[in-house]
């Protein structure tokens, strides 16, 4: 089958944000930009859905079940690295749909259900969320614009002939959903651990095509419709406070902390 | 091949994150068992990093020099004992295959050598040639249908690993210094030759050197590299390639010791204050900088000379001497820097401190380094 992966290009995970002087957003200039962590996990469960685990005994991945992965970005041009480093990894093409400026994630779905109808795939994984904007719509807007079945938070995915069984966390546990395919699936952060991509790989990865599309050749208007008021930097860190008995951390865990 | 710029900043950014990650959270376990793991060494393989030197034609990366030792530099920002478990494929043990092998010679082996199946390490050093190299005694000597090797090697890098020996032998008994000596390709598991136990070392716990013995070790005439006599040749021009690497792993080294430097004097209080608002500290960090600095740029010069088809023999000596010195200023200046816990082993710098002393000795020590420098001034001169 046909796996779609979107795959967003934000601020490398490990970098510390600094909020613009005008508190209009963040400071991404010359800032090292990355694969969104969840992305990458996205990534890996296709793969290994069409690499299978020959090196694991009973694994549940088994070779074959995707065939082909079309990894997708929407953004700058800078976007074709992150879809380069999607192949590298081990998808097989990409789509870029060009976009300079933030796209909010109802205008996300809306390209990805075009390019969805263009492509055909079976299944669409996407990471729950991105770790810049920290939306966590993006994968329900698609679900709902396709009439798909959705799963959620995956942290283990089964292909069963015309379902698929993802294990979804949820408070309190695990929640196992069957879904028909075609389906969505977004990932959460237990699902797999993301491969490096091998150095050999990210060099055969400049020879897979990437094609680049724009919003207008699929009809979408990518305006903004939400307005940001403002982005502050979080409160900084109060030093802490040595407490002398046991007693006293109790009765301030209960009174001023309120947690217990 | 020269990498476009995009391919080269997602592929060393590759190996950076592999270096943060994976390889650095172990360096300590790495020091304490005296090995690299398993699954790490298979990771590494998987990566590709057994391949970065060898043709791609081979299946291996086939980066041009400078592309060399950028990825040496960010190899070169942990412990060096995990470098050295692919080092001998990437440099020495590799290279002289890459260089004089015959089409079929490289067939044969440049493929399992690109992907780590095959580990390789160079056998020049012997009890009686060290520094003077040409002065080899192991001798090769053809009985009418094979070469037959007799002698010993001495602190042979992953001879304990190795499939398959760069071996430097004396084809020609009559003729003294470099000029009798040939190179032969000689499998692990060729009759009668035998690796000695590891030998203890001052640092770099995880990479291991041993002997190998020759006895009696009958090698077929296609295994050769190379002519007959020219096997000095095939060493210097493998150590000439190799010097720069070491050179770049010298100058990673000192970089992630600066790092280290540059967190803890800003961390460390005493009298009050950060221990970085001393100039003193100030002067013996700005110190290490620059030198780092210079190595670098020394070498990345070197590098691209050496792309662009220049001989760099001398530039790599000036290159390999500069760089190792240079890192055990730093590595001492770290040590100082950390105060007492420079000195402690859970800080890891005093393991740096040992790990890179080696830098000055092998692969020509650096005053053997000076003679190769003077020697090519000379040249120029009388030219
Ligand atoms: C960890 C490690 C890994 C190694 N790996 C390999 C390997 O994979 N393959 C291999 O073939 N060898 C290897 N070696 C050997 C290494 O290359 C030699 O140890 C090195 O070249 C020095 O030779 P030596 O030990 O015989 O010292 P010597 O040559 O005896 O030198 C002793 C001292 O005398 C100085 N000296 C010698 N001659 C002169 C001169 N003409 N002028 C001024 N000073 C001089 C030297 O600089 C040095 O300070 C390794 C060694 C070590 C320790």
């Amino acid at each position: 089958m046909k796996v779609l992966v979107p795959v967003k290009r934000v601020l490398d995970y490990n970098l510390k944000v600094k909020v613009k002087a005008d508190q209009t957003g963040v400071d991404l200039t010359n800032l090292k930009m990355s694969m969104n962590p969840f992305c990458e996990i996205a990534v890996e469960e296709a793969i290994r859905h069409k690499e299978g685990q020959p090196n694991v005994a009973g694994s549940h991945y088994k070779a074959g079940t995707v065939t082909e992965i079309v990894a997708v970005s929407i953004g700058p041009d800078q976007a074709q690295e992150t879809i380069r480093t999607a192949l590298a990894m081990g998808a097989d093409r990409g789509i870029l749909v060009k976009v300079d400026h933030e796209v909010e994630p109802l205008a996300v779905a809306k390209i990805l259900k075009a390019v969805v109808d263009a492509e055909q795939p079976q299944v669409v994984i996407l990471g729950k969320q991105a770790i810049d904007d920290d939306s966590n719509q993006t994968g329900q807007m698609l679900a709902a614009l396709l009439g798909w079945p959705q799963g959620t938070f995956a942290s283990k995915v089964e292909f069963a002939g015309s379902k698929v069984n993802v294990t979804r966390e949820v408070d309190g546990g695990l929640q196992t959903v069957a879904l028909d395919l075609p389906a969505i699936i977004t990932t959460d952060l237990r699902l797999n651990e993301p491969r490096y991509a091998s150095l050999p790989n990210i060099m055969k990865a400049k020879k897979k095509p990437i094609d680049v599309k724009t919003p207008g050749d699929f009809g979408v208007n990518v305006a903004p419709r939400l307005k940001v008021v403002k982005v502050t930097e979080p409160p900084k860190r109060q030093g802490g406070v040595k407490v002398k008995t046991v007693q006293e951390l109790v009765d301030k865990l209960k009174n001023e902390a309120g947690v217990l | 091949m020269a990498l476009d710029p995009e391919t080269r900043s997602q592929f060393l950014a590759t190996i950076r994150r592999f270096v943060d990650e994976r390889l650095r959270p172990l360096e300590a376990k790495v020091a304490e068992d005296d090995a690299v793991p398993d699954d790490v060494l298979a990771e590494m393989k998987a990566l590709g990093l057994y391949g970065v030197s060898i043709p791609e034609a081979y299946g291996g990366l086939g980066l041009s020099m400078e592309e060399e030792c950028l990825t040496a530099f960010e190899l070169g920002r942990c412990s060096p004992a995990f470098r050295s478990a692919f080092g001998t494929n990437v440099g020495i043990g590799s290279q002289g295959l890459v260089m004089f092998g015959t089409d079929e010679q490289k067939a044969r082996y440049l493929p399992g050598i690109a992907s780590g199946e095959i580990v390789t390490s160079f056998a020049l050093t012997e009890p009686e040639a060290g520094s003077d190299s040409g002065a080899v005694r192991t001798q090769a000597i053809w009985d009418g249908s094979a070469y037959v090797l007799k002698g010993g090697k001495r602190y042979i890098t992953n001879a304990n690993k190795a499939h398959l020996f760069t071996v430097m032998a004396r084809t020609n008994p009559d003729v003294k210094g470099g000029g009798g000596v040939s190179a032969f390709l000689v499998p692990r598991d060729s009759k009668g030759l035998s690796i000695g136990k590891p030998e203890k070392k001052m640092g770099q716990q995880g990479a291991h050197i041993c002997d190998v013995n020759f006895d009696d070790v009958r090698v077929g005439p296609e295994q050769r590299l190379g002519n007959e006599g020219e096997g000095f040749k095939v060493a210097m021009q493998v150590l000439d390639r190799g010097r720069l690497h070491i050179a770049a792993v010298c100058c990673g080294v000192a970089e992630r010791l600066i790092e280290e430097c540059v967190r803890y004097a800003g961390e460390r209080k005493q009298f009050g204050q950060a221990i970085a608002s001393f100039q003193m500290i100030q002067a013996q960090m700005a110190d290490s900088r620059t030198e780092a600095y210079a190595a670098r740029c020394m070498i990345l010069d070197a590098a691209k000379r050496r792309d662009a088809g220049e001989n760099v023999t001398m530039l790599a000596s000036c290159a390999k001497l500069f760089a190792s010195e240079m890192v055990g200023r730093v590595a001492d200046r770290a040590v100082q820097i950390f105060g007492g816990a420079g000195y402690v082993a859970d800080y890891g710098i005093e393991r740096f401190y040992r790990d890179v002393r080696i830098f000055r000795i092998y692969e020509g020590t650096s005053e053997i380094q000076r003679l190769v420098i003077a020697r090519e001034m000379m040249k120029g001169a009388q030219a």
